[in-house]
């Protein structure tokens, strides 16, 4: 019994233009974000920019995004029928499309 | 912002890790300068931070244990196959390692003082320490990188891709690696580069693996000349979590239960059957990992699996108190996916979890190419057919810590060659490329998971086997032309093409190895030769001439 959700996206780059981009994704019943984001990348754009490690655990901490004004993990945030939109952190200096920049300044090869 | 194109240092560790981490730690320690590498953000990545529980180790206090008997289950667990140098060194090291851990306030779980030590299947008493609740993992990853923090000597880079080890005259020289933040190439001239780059589970469909888990170091190291054994085992974990879906949670995160509650596990029917099968599962945890993936695959395969195609796993018997005793906090993240033990059970199956296989190392961490070491789940050798459980942790401090002293010491011995005509060129291959229509490498990935996952997994087929190794070949043969240029930040599907480059690499090497074998040994199982046949007492070595693998018997040495 598969469900739908419409994520739109904020996708850019630094001092580059911004753009919103709207994605129906299928889903069952307690999918996380995530997974519609993964989603995506395999069946319609893989040049949409995400950031994430242990896909399921919530242990990298790396996949926090912006879900309706909120900051979430992507991967403990649940799909829901309608539409979800999804913006990079706003406090990180932005990388490309969701992903930002969440090292440390001694832990960047430009340090 | 000004981004280095080339970097020198005395060691280069890959991988950040348990492995990495200690490796780095302990050459440092011995006055080395380090880079330590890894593709993922630093400390976030890789096996280590995902562990959920068990540490295995022989600790001597009050006489409970010797390291001798933990060698003793090893060897057992391997079904003939460790190189016993490799499992001599876990064991007996081992202890040291688990109290400097201790010492740098990792927080072993503890009763009266003493450790507390769960018994785990494969083993012959209570050996394995851990940290509550689920948390082993987080625990080690913290604290070394606590360590790593305060060693000035070791620079820490995120973000690194390695797209191959730089060889000059037979010896390993360094790396390069694309940053991926800016899509830059970047050279890494070292005196000598450690391989910690973990195993290869991110090549099954189903798996408990962290994103940069698709066999990077057998890849690397194979292209630099350096050989492989035992590339045919990878370990299913029996148990991993199927159904209802569970969002926050590792799919592994039932052992710990299992270890404490033990539990039944039950077909679609509800029934018992690890009986069935040769061993037991009467409420307690002692059947091992190879069979029980076995039996539950087997009663999918009967058509008496759970609805969602595995087995139920049931906790229905025990009380609340017990539950909240052996899950802490966890029992809450379960109610939050609605969840509750007493009233459920769970639908478990097979995960790929551990690859036993690896590059082949001598006992200081060695590879045959001069300059290039590895540590910890990127080794092979160690835990033969299958790995005991606990030993993996164990494994990563214990050869981390040897990868590290030696290639200090080898370090020392000679000067960084900054061999500009080399470095550029390996640069250049990262930059150039084309632009490609209709390529979704993300989608190839799924693919070949599903690949290997079918066709390379708990059970294989010469005729399953054969399938993949066609697959997998021409989707090889694809690649040189789909290589997207360098240049882009954060660009998934230049990352992606790296990962499909290695996955079809390392996948070919597996399925290889497990097409020659013609008997079933601890995690891998022929459907067409069932049981063990005492010729295959053998290790397979893979090496790579120009681009033909080689695969070869050799004696389990003694």
């Amino acid at each position: 019994m598969s469900e739908r959700a419409v994520l739109i996206i904020r996708r850019g780059t630094p001092g580059g233009a911004q753009r919103e981009e709207s994605w129906d994704v299928p889903f069952e019943p307690g999918q996380s974000v995530l997974d519609g984001l993964r989603w995506i990348r395999s069946h319609q754009d893989p040049t949409l920019a995400i950031r994430y490690s242990c896909t399921n655990a919530n242990t990298c901490k790396e996949c926090m995004v912006r879900l309706d004004g909120k900051t979430v993990y992507a991967c403990t945030a649940r799909l829901h029928p309608g539409t979800m939109r999804i913006e990079p952190l706003p406090n990180k200096a932005l990388v490309r499309d969701l992903v930002t920049e969440l090292a440390p300044r001694d832990e960047r090869l430009s340090s | 912002m000004t981004l280095p194109s080339h970097l020198t240092a005395d060691v280069l560790v890959i991988g950040a890790g348990g492995a990495g981490m200690y490796a780095a730690i302990e050459a440092a320690r011995a006055g080395r300068s380090v880079i330590l590498a890894d593709r993922s953000l630093i400390g976030r990545g890789g096996a280590t931070v995902m562990a959920q529980m068990t540490v295995a180790v022989a600790l001597e206090e009050q006489g409970l244990d010797h390291w001798e008997n933990h060698y003793a289950d090893t060897l057992t667990a391997g079904r003939g196959l460790c190189d016993p140098a490799l499992a001599q060194l876990l064991c007996e090291l081992g202890p040291a390692r688990i109290r400097e851990m201790d010492a740098w306030g990792v927080g072993w779980a503890r009763e009266n003082g003493e450790y507390k030590r769960a018994f785990a299947p494969g083993h012959d008493r209570p050996r394995c320490v851990y940290v509550d609740f689920l948390n082993t993992g987080p625990a080690v990853s913290r604290t070394l990188r606590a360590r790593l923090n305060r060693t000035p000597e070791i620079r820490r880079i995120g973000e690194l891709l390695v797209s191959e080890l730089t060889v000059r005259d037979g010896e390993c020289i360094g790396a390069t690696a694309l940053h991926v933040p800016t899509g830059a190439p970047v050279s890494i001239a070292a005196g000598a580069t450690i391989v910690a780059t973990g195993g290869l589970t991110h090549m099954y469909r189903r798996n408990s693996a962290s994103l940069n888990m698709s066999g990077d170091g057998y890849a690397l190291a194979l292209a630099a000349g350096a050989e492989l054994v035992d590339m045919e085992f990878v370990q299913f974990f029996p148990i991993g979590h199927l159904a209802p879906r569970l969002i926050g949670m590792d799919p592994i995160m039932w052992d710990p239960f299992r270890y404490k509650l033990g539990g039944r596990l039950l077909n679609g029917l509800r029934e018992e059957f690890i009986h069935d099968y040769g061993s037991e599962d009467d409420g307690k945890y002692v059947v091992t990992r190879d069979l029980a993936t076995y039996a539950i695959e087997k009663e999918v395969a009967a058509g008496r699996g759970s609805p969602h195609g595995g087995a139920y796993l049931s906790f229905e018997h025990c009380s609340e108190a017990e539950l909240r005793a052996a899950g802490g906090p966890v029992i809450d993240r379960l109610a939050a996916n609605g969840i509750d033990l007493t009233k459920q059970a769970v639908e478990v199956a097979p995960i790929a979890h551990y690859h036993m296989g690896g590059v082949r190392v001598d006992a200081k961490m060695a590879t045959s190419v001069p300059g290039l070491y590895a540590a910890g789940e990127a080794v092979g050798g160690a835990n033969g057919a299958n790995r005991l459980s606990g030993n993996a942790i164990t494994e990563a401090l214990v050869f981390g810590c040897q990868a590290g002293a030696s290639a200090a010491e080898h370090a020392a011995r000679g000067r960084v060659r900054a061999d500009v005509m080399t470095f550029d060129a390996a640069r250049r291959r990262i930059t150039e490329g084309v632009t490609t229509r209709g390529f979704n490498p993300a989608a190839l990935i799924e693919a070949v998971q599903s690949t290997m996952q079918d066709d390379v997994g708990p059970f294989r087929t010469e005729s399953s086997l054969r399938r993949a190794l066609d697959t997998l070949g021409a989707l090889r043969k694809e690649l040189p032309g789909l290589k997207p240029a360098a240049g882009t930040a954060f660009d998934g599907a230049l990352v992606d093409w790296y990962d499909l480059a290695t996955m079809t690499r390392v996948g070919t090497c597996v399925a290889s190895a497990a097409l020659a074998r013609n008997e079933s040994r601890g995690a891998h199982q022929r459907e067409d030769f069932p049981g063990l046949d005492a010729q295959w007492g053998v290790n397979q070595i893979i090496a790579l001439a120009g681009d033909t693998l080689h695969l070869e018997r050799q004696a389990v040495p003694s």
